[in-house]
């Protein structure tokens, strides 16, 4: 699998994915903001941090980048499209994924590990997962309260595009969500960090069923 | 509207003005420091000269007062690359690496900014590490609040806290660690310590000079404001509750432009490390601290025309450009020839990066600013304040101190433990810190929360221990004991992980020097810290002073806080605080007697510390130190934990706290000796089929190790002592260790 992780000036989980990819043995490119032609990759990653300073609302600036061009590009294309924290932001920002990310619940950063229930276990994210398995996952985010309008909200859950769930809801999130795709199911957003836990040394590495389950979908294509 | 240009020094007072209405007086240069000046220029200085000798004769940059004790530090050994005096010291790790820290106070302004404050504390010791050439791979934080009962105090709790988090989450530099403790005498003096570490390869450190005649001084990063300005003064007074406090003194911070620094200087070294010849952040007094610093240690001079400087607002007067602490600024001196690379670099990751000078070989702190030399001073006099003869006294209380020990009330011994449990110094702080970025960059071990904070080095099998520590109350019962007590605790933090300590650094938050029983609490301070850093091998490589935290002539507690660095050299060692497995068989470390003058027992009980502080056997805890990484290094041992406020009934109940255990425990001591407190004391625990080989080892050494008990799956937590017990739920003691401080903040 040939991968992309683009960094935006701010941006500070880049290098974690960029390691967590890389322990998967994937072929990673580093890419800046100016990236302009993403069509050799199987899949795009948006990493955690703070875009552009995030001064604004969070991602408000990143979707102006030429990068986000070219991702658009790609996620019509079929690549997949992964953003992470910040990442996840960006997407919705940007159109490619519905709805916003709020101000926690409980104003003020919250940095823990919680409790994520897979969803839909049929997704391009999850499909070395059952339904109702439940991961420890780290989070680290102030803005990570998932709010859109009922209609979406409705088409959301109809089409199985809720991915994952908080056990617990952390952030005040609409229906504990903590994870979706488009209607594709190509271009796929979370708060979670799985890349913060890909190593048994750290303590946890529950994010590693996320990337074997990206890695297979990729080689499912592939072979198609 | 006049569109005339006028010159925006017109309106500042004459060098006669300045002497006649003692102008200099207001920046704390006093009259007999003025005339030194006055007769080294033989001629009256003009407002930048004076403005730029208050800056850099500041206690806070000339450290002229502090100096005679910081010069008793041990500082030197077989792993020092780099000791005192540079933006941050170096410990050889091995492999061509090198581990940097430093810590830093920002203590004044996170009384009257708290978010500012706090935020820009962050920013400032972040730019201590990169400027030696090192990736900042963690922040700790040692903070001091007065009590919670009160609102101001709760408001500079969320201040600092919400700066600290703002900060560095956004820079993207995982918080290891620290401590947070509370005592009335911090109210109108908070204190904010932060330290940080990095990573660097021995090739690419760099240190602050301005060597060769010639080469070019390049200013990178953030445009000059007004923000700030003499800020190092400020830091340099005492506060008094009739006086409005300064806020324009205080900086404001902005982490993404120095991610950008950050990112772009380790780059700029990595790409052209051979045309880097220094680098030094702008600190207190900016400007004018890093140019004449990195002269005065290179022995050269500096050249700057001030016209160069970016700036972000109008009119901007030499006297505010040299003196601005706006943030996010570093300087570089670049060998002539081969500055555009560097620049090009900078630029391109949007920074302003402007050659503004030139490094001279005359010795001479020459500033230029339209067309005009407006200050031509030698830096050597500049840069070396002339230090003061200050008298030290023996409090009064350290003299009377009663030697009988507070004999703690332990009639309900349930109840204290669950009391004791509650008070803020002791109970979780997880309701404050889980607002800090503890794991980007994915390479933390042990999270907050445990005895000390532990990062992985990639690609390597080494991992780095880290921690911060003082009991200002012990100190404040004996400042030498207290000195030697800190540093034991903070290598027992360290011990505990499976880390051998190698370094340290120092923040010394102290009230006036200019009160003879302040600066002999300063001077015992540093003797006992370098008596314990010699003993523990842990040289002091870097440190900060922090005096005048005192309002209204009332001191802080003697506040010498030790921040210090472990090394271990296999990861399969790395050890945590609690406890693992049910079954597991539990030891002390070390033995226990009736220490309670100092402890939280007796504050509790009693309202005060008073007393004398006990005698402190400073090998057996050493001793001790040395059988917990023994055995920890012979993969005896589950969960390491030590014994610090509380005692060993508060270590014992932390203990079963985060993977929910029983406990069941037999204590040869006194119910009361459960609470009392002596740093160097351990919790172990050790798996029953490792029990054999453990108790062997407890013959090989000189430490005194007991077992206690057993791990249970039970939920209550039984300590049978010689004279009574205590029979606590674990789901209580927990709730009373958790909801304390969530409580005591809603209020």
């Amino acid at each position: 699998m040939k991968a992309a992780v683009i960094t935006f000036p701010g941006s500070n989980c880049d290098m974690d994915m960029y390691h967590a990819l890389e322990s998967f043995d994937v072929d990673v490119d580093l890419l800046d903001d100016q990236a302009s032609d993403l069509s050799a990759y199987d899949a795009i990653f948006i990493p955690g941090g703070f875009s552009y300073g995030d001064y604004l609302r969070s991602g408000a600036v990143a979707k102006f980048s030429p990068a986000m061009d070219a991702v658009k590009v790609a996620a019509e294309n079929g690549q997949l499209v992964v953003g992470i924290c910040n990442g996840f932001q960006i997407l919705t920002e940007a159109g490619l994924l519905p709805g916003q990310l709020l101000v926690n619940e409980q104003p003020g950063f919250i940095c823990d590990e919680v409790n994520l229930v897979v969803e839909n276990p049929d997704s391009n994210f999850t499909n070395t997962m059952s339904k109702g398995d439940v991961l420890k996952v780290p989070i680290a985010h102030g803005e990570g309260n998932y709010v859109t309008d009922e209609v979406t909200l409705k088409e959301l859950e109809d089409n199985h595009q809720v991915i994952f769930r908080y056990q617990e809801n952390v952030n005040g999130s609409m229906n504990k969500i903590a994870g979706i795709t488009n209607k594709a199911g190509n271009v796929y957003g979370m708060m979670p960090h799985p890349e913060r836990a890909v190593d048994a040394l750290t303590g946890n590495d529950s994010g590693r069923a996320f990337f074997e389950s990206l890695l297979h979908a990729v080689d499912q294509k592939a072979r198609a | 509207m006049s569109t005339q240009q006028t010159n925006p020094m017109a309106n500042e007072p004459s060098p006669d003005m300045i002497a006649e209405k003692r102008i200099y007086a207001d920046w704390g240069l006093t009259d007999h420091e003025y005339d030194l000046i006055v007769d080294h220029l033989g001629r009256r200085p003009n407002y930048t000269e004076a403005g730029i000798f208050s800056g850099m004769w500041s206690e806070h940059c000339s450290y002229k007062k502090s100096k005679p004790a910081l010069r008793k530090f041990w500082s030197k050994n077989e792993r020092v690359l780099q000791g005192p005096g540079e933006g941050a010291g170096i410990l050889d790790i091995g492999d061509g690496q090198a581990v940097v820290f430093k810590a830093e106070s920002h203590n004044h302004p996170s009384f009257v900014e708290p978010y500012e404050g706090a935020a820009t504390g962050v920013g400032g010791i972040l730019r201590d590490i990169f400027s030696m050439g090192a990736q900042p791979i963690a922040v700790l934080d040692s903070l001091r609040f007065g009590q919670l009962d009160n609102a101001k105090t709760r408001q500079i709790v969320d201040g600092v806290i919400a700066g600290i988090a703002g900060y560095g989450n956004a820079i993207g530099i995982p918080n290891l660690g620290g401590e947070i403790a509370f005592d009335e005498s911090y109210a109108g003096n908070p204190l904010v310590n932060v330290m940080s570490v990095g990573l660097v390869n021995q090739n690419e450190m760099k240190v602050g000079q301005a060597k060769g005649s010639g080469n070019t001084i390049i200013y990178v990063g953030a445009k000059t404001g007004r923000d700030g300005i003499n800020g190092a003064s400020f830091a340099s007074a005492e506060f008094s509750s009739t006086e409005e406090s300064d806020r324009s003194a205080v900086q404001v911070g902005d982490p993404f432009l120095e991610k950008l620094v950050m990112d772009a200087t380790i780059d700029a070294i990595k790409k052209y490390g051979k045309s880097i010849i220094g680098i030094q952040d702008m600190g207190a007094a900016g400007l004018l601290s890093s140019s004449s610093e990195m002269a005065s240690k290179a022995g050269t001079g500096i050249e700057l025309n001030l016209d160069l400087v970016p700036q972000r607002e109008a009119a901007l007067t030499p006297y505010e450009l040299m003196l601005s602490e706006s943030q996010e600024r570093m300087l570089l001196v670049v060998q002539k020839g081969e500055e555009q690379p560097v620049i090009d670099l900078f630029e391109k990751a949007g920074l302003d990066a402007v050659a503004v000078g030139t490094v001279t070989d005359d010795g001479r702190y020459r500033l230029n600013f339209h067309g005009e030399t407006v200050a031509d001073v030698d830096i050597d006099f500049l840069t070396n304040a002339p230090e003061p003869k200050l008298a030290q006294e023996e409090p009064a209380r350290l003299k009377e101190a009663s030697a009988s020990q507070y004999q703690p009330n332990v009639a309900d011994a349930n109840q204290v433990l669950l009391d004791l449990l509650a008070q803020p110094t002791i109970a979780s702080k997880a309701s404050l810190f889980r607002h800090f970025d503890s794991q980007v960059r994915a390479d933390t071990v042990v999270k907050p929360g445990g005895d000390a904070g532990v990062t992985r080095i990639r690609g390597t099998k080494k991992a780095l221990a880290m921690t911060t520590d003082v009991n200002s109350r012990y100190a404040y019962l004996n400042p030498f004991v207290g000195g030697q007590m800190a540093v034991t605790e903070a290598a027992s933090n360290l011990v505990t992980t499976g880390a051998l300590p190698i370094g340290m650094t120092d923040c010394l938050n102290f009230g006036s020097p200019d009160n003879p029983e302040v600066y002999y609490e300063l001077h015992q301070s540093v003797e006992g810290i370098t008596d314990m850093a010699k003993r523990l091998n842990t040289p002091v490589i870097s440190g900060n002073v922090s005096l005048y935290n005192e309002t209204d002539n009332k001191a802080i507690l003697p506040t010498a806080m030790v921040g210090m660095v472990g090394l271990i050299a296999d990861n399969k060692n790395i050890t945590r605080a609690e406890f693992q497995n049910d079954g597991d068989q539990v030891y002390l470390v070390g033995t226990i007697g009736d220490t309670f003058n100092g402890s939280e027992i007796q504050k509790m009980q009693t309202g005060e510390i008073a007393g004398q502080l006990a005698d402190f056997d400073v090998d057996a805890a050493q001793a001790n130190q040395d059988f917990v990484l023994q055995a920890i290094d012979a993969g005896l041992v589950t969960s390491a934990h030590d014994l610090s406020e509380g005692g060993l009934g508060v270590a014992l109940a932390e203990a079963t706290f985060p993977n929910d255990f029983g406990l069941q425990a037999d204590f040869a001591g006194t119910t009361a000796q459960l609470f009392a407190e002596v740093p160097g004391r351990f919790v172990l625990s050790v798996p029953s089929k490792q029990a054999t080989a453990f108790e062997q080892k407890m013959t090989e050494t000189k430490a005194v190790v007991a077992k206690l008990g057993q791990v249970t799956k039970d939920t209550v937590i039984a300590i049978q002592t010689k004279d009574g017990q205590v029979t606590v739920d674990q789901k209580a003691a927990k709730a009373s260790y958790q909801n304390a401080i969530p409580q005591l903040m809603a209020e």
